[in-house]
């Protein structure tokens, strides 16, 4: 039977670590917002830039990149991009989850965040790079990420990349989501990773042939490496919008289950204090009953 | 008959113009261009500069940074990293930015760095010099 008194110092503790799950609520809140809106901010561009793709690629037919080769997959690489921080439920956990689901050996992973760099190492899969980005995504960090990946692509080390990272669906679901980016395939099935209805880009104005300037190799060769940096750019917003909105609803849970904890400990406070109460009562007398 | 361009210019951050125009000049890579409706279907790289919209006679101007066109009979997209309205530039943040990314050019950098440094000077570049037309 524990004291009032541990109860009562178990009380406070759960109430500091209440107020603690509530400020990080109302921070990851905040951040959220600002995530979620510049997620969506990218959405015109991703429009235009998936419009333009597919008309040019439309109109020259026959045109190589090495980008655009397909090869047999014997290695691929695939970018897991986690959150740098924990205490935000489930989001990390149900990505490694299909990160297990992969072949250990004939994959690498490139990482972005420090979670998932931790979870590679330990579970002594191939890290073969491992990058950072901070809380409002740079379009710089992701062009080096975006720029290794071609690399190792355009090497031959590695004959397809997948981009593995939490989908932002709304505020309560963050999904898993594996994804290819090289070799680019069909262009316009490439959005950039949000929820727009696959439109049917290509029939948009009936076939026109483009003229080029100066040559299409080098408009469609800044292009294509241009697009995956963007992409890029928009997984890792997309991961932060993620990210905040698993944390706020996580600490919010956190908070709601101290709040009741709370309640259920001043009960039981409560009537410990009535029993203390009742029984030094009928000691006292009972004394005086044996005294009179 | 389309007698109007629709010219739209979209950066990651937001939509910063979208309206008929019965002209548009801007810089491609090979050099200035003036676009009329019923243009031949063109792509090309933009280089960052100036874009010049012309409208019941009267001139819009933005500062742009690098970026690619794409141009129809009745639309010019542009697609580029930045965009400003010429009177929304703040010349003295510009000038500002000038100086820095100078600064920066002198100073030991990696690939990554210096790139980003570059695009900062031409958009920097790019305002003063439209500020300036603007201004005459």
């Amino acid at each position: 039977m524990p004291s009032t008194r541990d109860i009562r110092r178990r009380i406070k503790s759960v109430k500091n670590t209440a107020q603690i799950t509530k400020a990080m609520q109302m921070v990851a809140a905040a951040k959220m917002r600002k995530a979620q809106q510049a997620a969506v901010m990218g959405r015109p561009y991703a429009q235009l830039m998936n419009e333009i793709m597919a008309k040019a690629s439309e109109g020259t037919i026959g045109f190589d990149h090495p980008l655009l080769q397909s090869r047999p997959v014997n290695r691929r690489a695939v970018i897991v991009i986690s959150s740098d921080r924990g205490l935000c439920g489930a989001l990390n956990s149900n990505l490694f989850r299909e990160v297990t689901k992969l072949d250990k050996n004939s994959t690498v992973f490139i990482t972005a965040g420090k979670k998932a760099a931790q979870f590679i190492s330990r579970t002594k899969r191939n890290l073969a790079a491992e990058f950072h980005y901070k809380d409002t995504p740079d379009f710089s960090e992701a062009r080096v990420i975006s720029k290794y990946a071609q690399q190792l692509f355009l090497e031959g080390k590695v004959d397809a990349v997948d981009i593995l990272f939490p989908r932002f669906v709304n505020t309560l679901t963050q999904q898993p989501v594996l994804m290819p980016f090289l070799p680019i395939g069909k262009i316009s099935a490439a959005t950039a990773g949000i929820n727009e209805p696959a439109k049917d880009l290509a029939s948009h104005a009936g076939p026109e042939i483009f003229e080029f300037e100066s040559d299409e190799e080098s408009v469609l060769g800044a292009l294509l490496p241009h697009s995956l940096n963007f992409q890029m750019h928009q997984f890792l917003l997309e991961t932060k919008a993620s990210e905040q909105s698993a944390r706020m609803v996580a600490m919010k849970n956190a908070t709601d289950n101290a709040k009741q904890l709370i309640k259920d400990l001043t009960l039981e406070y409560n009537k410990l204090r009535q029993a203390n109460i009742t029984k030094e009562l009928l000691e006292i007398t009972t004394a005086q009953m044996a005294v009179g | 008959m389309a007698a109007t361009l629709k010219l739209e210019i979209v950066t990651p951050e937001a939509k910063v113009y979208s309206d008929s125009v019965d002209m548009v000049t801007l810089t491609g890579v090979d050099g200035e261009m003036g676009i009329f409706p019923e243009h031949m279907p063109l792509m090309t790289q933009l280089v960052a500069g100036e874009v010049l919209a012309r409208k019941n006679a009267t001139e819009i101007a933005l500062a742009v940074g690098d970026g690619f066109v794409q141009i129809t009979k009745d639309r010019v997209a542009i697609l580029t990293d930045m965009a400003i309205k010429a009177e929304d530039i703040d010349e003295q943040k510009a000038e500002e930015a000038k100086r820095r990314a100078e600064a920066r050019l002198q100073q030991k950098l990696s690939d990554e760095e210096a790139a980003t440094v570059h695009a900062a000077l031409a958009h920097a570049l790019a305002q003063i010099k439209v500020k300036q037309h603007h201004r005459k």
